[in-house]
């Protein structure tokens, strides 16, 4: 694969999608304290956001340390040149919250919604573009449908007004020939100014691969977290993208030394488990599970009896998708029930 | 002679077939009309084939029929866009409007909750039944509060991908703001949530409602499991496939309740139990002004 001269845009993760790895309790000083280092690394983008997104602060996904509004607050100030990016996903968040993102500084918003359920972004795509703020298109769970599936809810995201598509791996279940066809088919059928991204999570230990996969396939934005702090088995780790991404000579603005110190001093202390491949991870790749499932499903073991592997790969077999938290705890019910053991 | 009240279905579409064929069933309300805009539409196609009269000049193509006809209660099954029009034109003409959009401009009824309190007072001639996620969630919501205060109610309803029409996909929001506002003002708690999930699987999964609330004391575990029970019981008698799958689940004060909504299948599949349960909780809602008519209880706006 050769990418030499190539430049893209990373994207760090750590402090939404990682918040699903700390229960959402990161605190303002850690936040501000890694983000600065990444400011500092030469970061573009960081997304900082309750993990479910704008709004997501409840009993079904975990009330936060503190709310978007103090944590967009304390972090947004102290950016010298990152700018900060929300996510949002239709139906937990609202144009309410987008408003109040926007009002805080935040630059670039990310509305989310499942691959096949384009259609509910309308409203919250057409308001961040209508505020002129980076509005990025983000398709979950990408792998349970076609690429052309893919392409025609691109396109609706497209027309209510997106700059940025992002072909989103929320399981880690796709290997790099997925992505590939996938971005390609983008990069080939979308306006050639709207930008194609790609979001991956390690499940199957394909982050950087697959991150390789879609720059070589046309994507100019890549998510990933530095350590790799992130739901499931962790996002794609900067840190390491950024050093294979120097080898092959592709661009990303990011001093790598610095990149591994945030990395190291400042995520890795923060972890209260290692963001690693064990069981219920690989679990979440092999089966195709939302990420942030992880830890609900352990929590579900813990309290009921049932393997977390199990509870898990019966979800996916039930094709849930992103939000379905509340699954969990039921599901861990009834196969305790139909055990015995309550 | 007939104590049925005449009525009038606006919006040809899934919920409106459904309620159509709801009504035919119903000893207290009698379809007359069925009001669309597109005079190709298979909904008044339909509605013309089980012998309702028809319009598909929107709700200004039946103002000259209401006093004829005598019609007494309309249905809304539009959006929360153009309810408020078509209620003020017909509220003009002494029909009381049943509205089925997430427009709100009147008092919400969720029936096992506070469907008496409709009645109560001046007549309202606007009553709405929140939104799908509502009417399976607020039962259970209200059966917590009515035990003891909560502090926090926060529902989740997750629907198959082909049951949400285009209307609540492009306003998600306003299913957002209507429900947690009714989890508040109908459900009791001092602070309401509400999120919605759509799922695309195939087959299309059943309805299914998470209820969390955080009591503001220790919760009185046996209260609260009866009231649920008494309640999904009540739910029951115009749902019949409203089922509570687990729970309620006792965590410091939080208490959870895990819902399936099967629908009865009408119109609408089975498992669209998000629309069935609107459909009977808004027909229900009519038949009680019906039968409170009818017991002189209520007294209609006069015609003469």
């Amino acid at each position: 694969m050769n990418l030499k001269g190539k430049t893209v845009k990373l994207h760090d993760m750590s402090l939404r999608d990682g918040m699903h790895a700390k229960r959402h309790q990161i605190s303002l000083d850690e936040m501000v304290n890694i983000a600065t280092g990444l400011d500092e690394a030469g970061m573009p983008l960081i997304e900082v956001t309750h993990g479910d997104g704008l709004g997501g602060s409840s009993l079904n996904y975990g009330f936060p340390a503190h709310s978007d509004e103090e944590y967009l607050s304390a972090v947004i100030p102290k950016m010298k040149n990152a700018k900060v990016s929300a996510l949002q996903l239709p139906g937990i968040g609202t144009l309410d919250h987008l408003r109040m993102a926007k009002d805080l500084g935040v630059s670039c918003i990310r509305v989310a919604t499942h691959c096949t359920e384009a259609d509910v972004s309308e409203q919250h795509i057409g308001m961040s573009a209508k505020m002129e703020m980076d509005t990025v298109g983000f398709l979950m769970m990408a792998h349970m449908v076609s690429p052309e599936k893919i392409l025609e809810q691109a396109k609706l995201m497209e027309r209510y007004g997106a700059n940025c598509i992002y072909m989103t791996d929320s399981a880690g279940f796709m290997l790099p020939d997925e992505v590939t066809t996938k971005i390609a088919l983008l990069r080939s059928e979308l306006n050639s100014n709207t930008e194609i991204g790609f979001h991956g999570h390690h499940n199957l230990a394909m982050g950087i691969a697959n991150s390789l996969a879609a720059i070589d396939a046309g994507a100019e934005r890549i998510d990933g977290s530095v350590a790799g702090l992130g739901a499931g088995a962790g996002n794609t780790p900067l840190e390491v993208f950024v050093a294979v991404l120097e080898r092959m000579e592709v661009e990303t603005g990011i001093d790598l030394y610095k990149i591994m110190d945030v990395a190291e001093d400042r995520v890795v202390p923060i972890m209260d488990q290692p963001i690693r491949l064990d069981r219920d991870a690989l679990t979440l790749g092999y089966a195709g599970v939302y990420s942030s499932f992880l830890l609900f499903a352990k929590r579900a073991e813990a309290k009921y009896g049932i393997q977390a592997r199990d509870i898990l790969v019966e979800l996916g077999r039930r094709g849930t998708v992103g939000g379905q938290e509340d699954m969990i705890e039921d599901l861990a019910l009834t196969m305790a029930k139909e055990k015995g053991l309550i | 002679m007939s104590k049925k009240l005449k009525a009038v279905i606006i919006g040809p579409g899934n919920i409106g077939t459904d309620l159509l064929m709801k009504m035919k069933r119903s000893d207290w309300i009698e379809p007359v009309w069925m009001v669309g805009i597109d005079p190709d539409s298979e909904g008044l196609k339909r509605a013309r084939e089980m012998g309702i009269k028809t319009s598909s000049e929107g709700v200004d193509g039946i103002l000259e029929h209401v006093v004829k006809d005598d019609i007494r209660v309309a249905f809304d099954a539009t959006s929360a866009y153009v309810h408020a029009e078509n209620s003020r034109k017909l509220n003009e003409l002494g029909v009381i409007m049943v509205d089925l959009t997430p427009a709100a401009i009147g008092p919400f009824c969720v029936p096992p909750v506070n469907l008496k309190e409709q009645v109560e007072g001046e007549l309202k001639m606007n009553v709405n039944m929140v939104t799908c996620g509502g009417q399976a969630t607020i039962p259970m919501v209200a059966a917590v509060s009515r035990v003891q205060p909560v502090e926090y109610g926060e529902i989740v309803a997750t629907v198959s991908s082909k049951s949400v029409g285009p209307g609540t996909r492009q306003n998600i929001d306003e299913f957002t703001r209507t429900t947690s506002g009714a989890v508040e003002k109908v459900g009791g708690a001092k602070k309401g949530k509400a999120i919605i999930v759509i799922n695309p699987a195939e087959p299309p999964l059943m309805m299914r409602d998470t209820i969390h609330c955080l009591t503001e004391d220790e919760p009185d575990q046996a209260a609260i499991t009866q009231s649920i029970h008494d309640m999904v019981a009540e739910v029951q008698k115009y749902v019949p496939g409203y089922k509570l799958v687990n729970g309620p689940v006792f965590d410091g004060r939080k208490v959870s309740v895990f819902m399936e909504v099967e629908g009865l299948g009408d119109f609408l599949p089975k498992y669209a139990g998000n629309l069935d349960i609107m459909t009977a909780a808004g027909l229900r809602t009519a038949e009680m002004f019906a039968e409170e008519a009818a017991a002189g209880n209520i007294t209609l706006p006069a015609r003469g």
